[in-house]
């Protein structure tokens, strides 16, 4: 289970942003593609054992889960999960255009 | 909290990042990338499930390059050094990295290890990454190629099971294949599978323990290296 590793690579991203802001941090915002290797809800239970004594701790947690979307790089036609991942019109193999995101989108800081 | 008014809320600021949570990874690896190929090595980071046969590979692959070729080679395992002690014993420069606990390699794990291998005249490394078909997929180490060892005693649809792993592969090994006359398996369905999760997908079927059971991967091997010197040059 290589979520706690991403909680602390997180942790310590949220930490060089903020910097030495004087600011609580107050949520943290990030992006996980379906095929990142990363689940969810494991990094979910790892974020709320990992954030105790961290930056992070009153801070809450949100996650934009993005689906797979495979499409032909010449066609831009969408190919279905689970399906050959060839154009039916051209042959060309397809690419992710989305999903595989590990990305620390922004968070929000509670200043005085 | 605001203090303008005295209403108690709370002075919320966003700040926009979008920036990769695992930038630091990804930056160690960029600099082995860069260290590695200074060297004039080619690396493979080599992933599988446990028991798929990659340390197998790698040994074939010592016996197949007998022309002098010098191969090393840097074992992930939860704990033991034996894969390491089993390829020095073919003849691979070899370390070991016991990772306690942890379910696969990261880029600081391989940068410490580089400062302890002779790369001297090395031309390929081989980053035996620990047996998991999931986490190693996740972090860059700094290499040429990924490829993943897949045995037919795996069953026909593990592609579809783990689509992350095989969708990163540049090449899947089919391994084990000298065992297909005593197994049940149809190997036309894990190619099928394999073309589900794989946009472009290269596999060859390997017979470790079979003289000349792995010269496909050779050829392979010896063609993508000169490929990227050739990219190298032209860059």
């Amino acid at each position: 289970m290589h979520e706690y590793s991403i909680v602390q690579s997180l942790v310590d991203s949220v930490a060089a942003a903020v910097g030495a802001r004087d600011a609580e941090v107050h949520e943290v915002h990030i992006a996980i593609g379906e095929m990142s290797g990363v689940d969810c809800g494991l990094l979910i239970t790892a974020y709320e054992v990992f954030r105790a004594g961290t930056l992070c701790e009153h801070a809450s947690l949100t996650i934009d889960r993005i689906p797979a979307q495979w499409h032909c790089p010449r066609c831009q036609q969408p190919i279905a999960k689970g399906a050959f991942l060839r154009c039916a019109a051209c042959n060309s193999p397809a690419q992710l255009a989305a999903g595989d995101e590990i990305i620390l989108q922004r968070i929000e800081l509670e200043v005085a | 909290m605001c203090t303008d008014c005295g209403c108690g809320d709370v002075n919320l600021v966003p700040l926009e990042l979008q920036t990769r949570i695992l930038a630091r990874n990804d930056g160690m690896a960029a600099h082995n990338r860069t260290h590695l190929r200074e060297y004039g090595v080619f690396t493979v980071n080599l992933m599988g499930s446990p028991g798929s046969g990659k340390t197998a590979v790698l040994e074939a692959t010592a016996r197949a390059f007998d022309d002098g070729t010098k191969l090393a080679a840097i074992a992930g395992d939860l704990a033991t050094e034996n894969d390491a002690m089993r390829l020095v014993h073919a003849g691979i420069r070899s370390r070991a990295i016991k990772t306690g606990q942890a379910c696969h390699l990261d880029a600081e794990m391989v940068h410490h290890e580089l400062h302890h291998l002779d790369l001297d005249g090395v031309e390929y490394l081989f980053i035996e990454n620990v047996g998991n078909l999931v986490c190693p997929a996740v972090y860059d180490l700094g290499q040429d190629v990924n490829v993943v060892a897949l045995s037919v005693t795996e069953g026909e649809d593990k592609p579809l099971k783990y689509p992350t792993m095989f969708a990163k592969a540049d090449l899947v090994l089919l391994t084990k294949t000298d065992l297909l006359p005593h197994l049940d398996v149809n190997v036309s369905a894990i190619y099928d599978a394999l073309a589900r999760v794989m946009p472009d997908p290269l596999i060859i079927p390997l017979a470790s323990r079979q003289p000349g059971g792995v010269d496909p991967w050779i050829t392979w091997l010896t063609q993508r290296r000169a490929a990227v010197a050739m990219e190298l040059v032209a860059s």
